[in-house]
């Protein structure tokens, strides 16, 4: 599949939040979004800038994946949660606590771990 | 301008046929359109038709000539690929075609060949529909994905798991009398709490199966029905298409669709209609929380009420407002590419009084057919209207 090469601004990003200097984008208006971005989909600006991502975010809605894709199938179960961290929201893997603990607006800090299937790099939350 | 007008439709059995090609389930659909319109294969000036997964499930992509070809038409043939939305944009294409006089008799229709590929295969080529790079690496599935917004949809208005169930048990219960629907059986809602779980919190019967099948119409002018004496008393009155961004994690709002809320908005100004005037409706319950979103993105239901629509029987065959008379993609079953058409093909039918479910709008004027692409970043919405 892709594990050989690599996809430009996402993989950068993932870089960075692995360098626990993790980023977002955003416009004079304050629309947050994750890389790559060219212009804000809302206001429509060219103008943006890294900021930095907040350190922690909040479980906005989450699932416990049991029928996964072949990418996951060594995975499964697993949670799979978007994660409100203020200007953007991210979604991840959540680990490091049992799935029927899981709640929405548990605090969640950030990092890349890998699949378990694949050993591709992932978007990971851990509670806070 | 005169509204386009629906001359025939066909549509095959939905359900498992690995051993099918699309080009032989869409001859099907197609030559049975085509059959029932009264149109000469001759006078058709193009074909739009949706697929999404044709290159994944039958390594074959450039579908439009070959199912143009398959049908015995000699037309130029698009394919579109909306995700689950791909027969709504061909529909929404037939009709812009039609009404600004380039065509006169057009066949729209779509296909899809899932279940020779299995299950593991068929949910990754599905996933594909969302953001690869920040939700299927992040381990989102299409049923996961719902899940997120079903949760998200609990939290902001209330309502429960069990409430999902009575839409599963509603659509499996309409699809009975369905002989083109790939679930012919009643289910209870013990049976649905306790269906195994897929992506919590929906569970087996909270999804729609693994589908083959295809669908397609004719439609035409006003005048050339006329002239040729065409029995169409159903016209698409409206069309709207709206979108989102793609990603969930992108969108304000986790428990609305307004990519269908603008759709919905556009089919009604364009037909002079209002919700009120709805009688009934086809929407695109490829999960059971996808019908609840839906209804409340047509305005048929305030946000936070369609929850409650089915568990209190106002969306079932005999409430004031059914939905998904045909068993909807729960029962009759979801060929991605297939289903914006088939749902044109149910209204019709049930506005026209041959559907087996027709009974339960005697009177209806008016329907709608709501067709959603991924987690709807892509929706179109079509209003349909009996006119002698
Ligand atoms: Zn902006």
């Amino acid at each position: 599949m892709t594990e050989t090469s690599r996809n430009g601004e996402y993989d950068d990003w993932l870089d960075s939040i692995e360098a626990g200097e993790g980023y977002y984008v955003e416009c004079d208006e304050g629309h947050g979004w994750l890389p790559p971005r060219r212009v804000c989909p809302d206001c429509g600006s060219r103008e943006l800038r890294e900021e930095p991502l907040p350190d922690s975010g909040e479980i906005a809605t989450h699932t416990t994946i049991t029928v996964a894709t072949p990418q996951f199938e060594d995975d499964a179960p697993y949670v799979t949660a978007i994660a409100d961290f203020g200007p953007v929201s991210v979604t991840g893997l959540v680990r490091g606590v049992d799935p029927e603990d899981v709640s929405m607006a548990d605090v969640v800090g950030i990092e890349v771990g890998e699949r378990e299937t694949t050993g591709e790099r992932a978007v990971v939350f851990r509670p806070r | 301008m005169p509204d386009p007008r629906i001359a025939g439709a066909g549509v095959t059995q939905f359900g498992k046929h690995p051993e099918r090609t699309g080009r032989d389930l869409f001859a099907d659909a197609g030559l049975e359109a085509l059959d029932q319109s009264g149109v000469e294969p001759e006078d058709v000036d193009a074909l739009y038709y949706g697929n999404f997964m044709g290159e994944l499930a039958e390594h074959q992509g450039h579908q439009g000539p070959l199912m143009a070809e398959a049908i015995g038409i000699d037309a130029p043939a698009t394919r579109l690929e909306a995700a689950c939305a791909s027969a709504g944009a061909a529909v929404r294409e037939a009709v812009k075609t039609l009404r600004n006089g380039e065509s006169e008799v057009v066949v729209v229709g779509g296909a899809e060949r899932m279940t020779n590929i299995g299950t593991a295969a068929a949910t990754d080529a599905l996933a594909i529909a969302a953001d690869d790079l920040y939700e299927v690496r992040a381990g989102m599935t299409f049923p996961g994905a719902y899940a997120l917004m079903a949760r998200a949809y609990f939290a902001e208005y209330g309502g429960s798991h069990e409430d999902l169930g009575h839409v599963a048990v509603k659509n499996h219960e309409h699809a009975l009398v369905n002989d083109h629907a790939q679930i012919q059986s009643e289910i209870t809602l013990d049976e649905a709490m306790e269906a195994p779980t897929i992506a919590a919190p929906l569970g087996l019967y909270d999804s729609c199966p693994i589908t083959d099948g295809a669908a397609a119409a004719v439609l035409t002018t006003e005048e050339y029905a006329a002239e040729h004496d065409l029995d169409a008393p159903v016209v698409i009155s409206g069309s709207g298409q709206g979108g989102d961004n793609l990603a969930l994690q992108d969108r304000p709002h986790l428990a609305r669709t307004p990519a269908a809320e603008k759709a919905a908005e556009e089919a009604y100004a364009d037909a002079g209609i209002e919700a009120g005037d709805v009688d009934v409706a086809e929407v695109h319950d490829c999960f059971t929380i996808a019908e609840v979103l839906a209804i409340e993105s047509l305005g048929l239901f305030d946000p936070g009420e369609g929850i409650h629509a089915a568990t209190e029987g106002v969306t079932t065959r005999h409430g004031e407002m059914p939905v998904n008379l045909s068993g909807g993609l729960k029962a009759k079953g979801h060929p991605v590419g297939a289903t914006g058409v088939a749902q044109l093909a149910t209204i019709a039918w049930v506005l026209d009084g041959t559907h087996p479910r027709a009974d339960a709008v005697p009177d209806g004027r008016v329907g709608v057919a709501h067709n959603a692409g991924g987690t709807v970043a892509s929706t179109t919405v079509h209003v349909l209207e009996v006119r002698e």
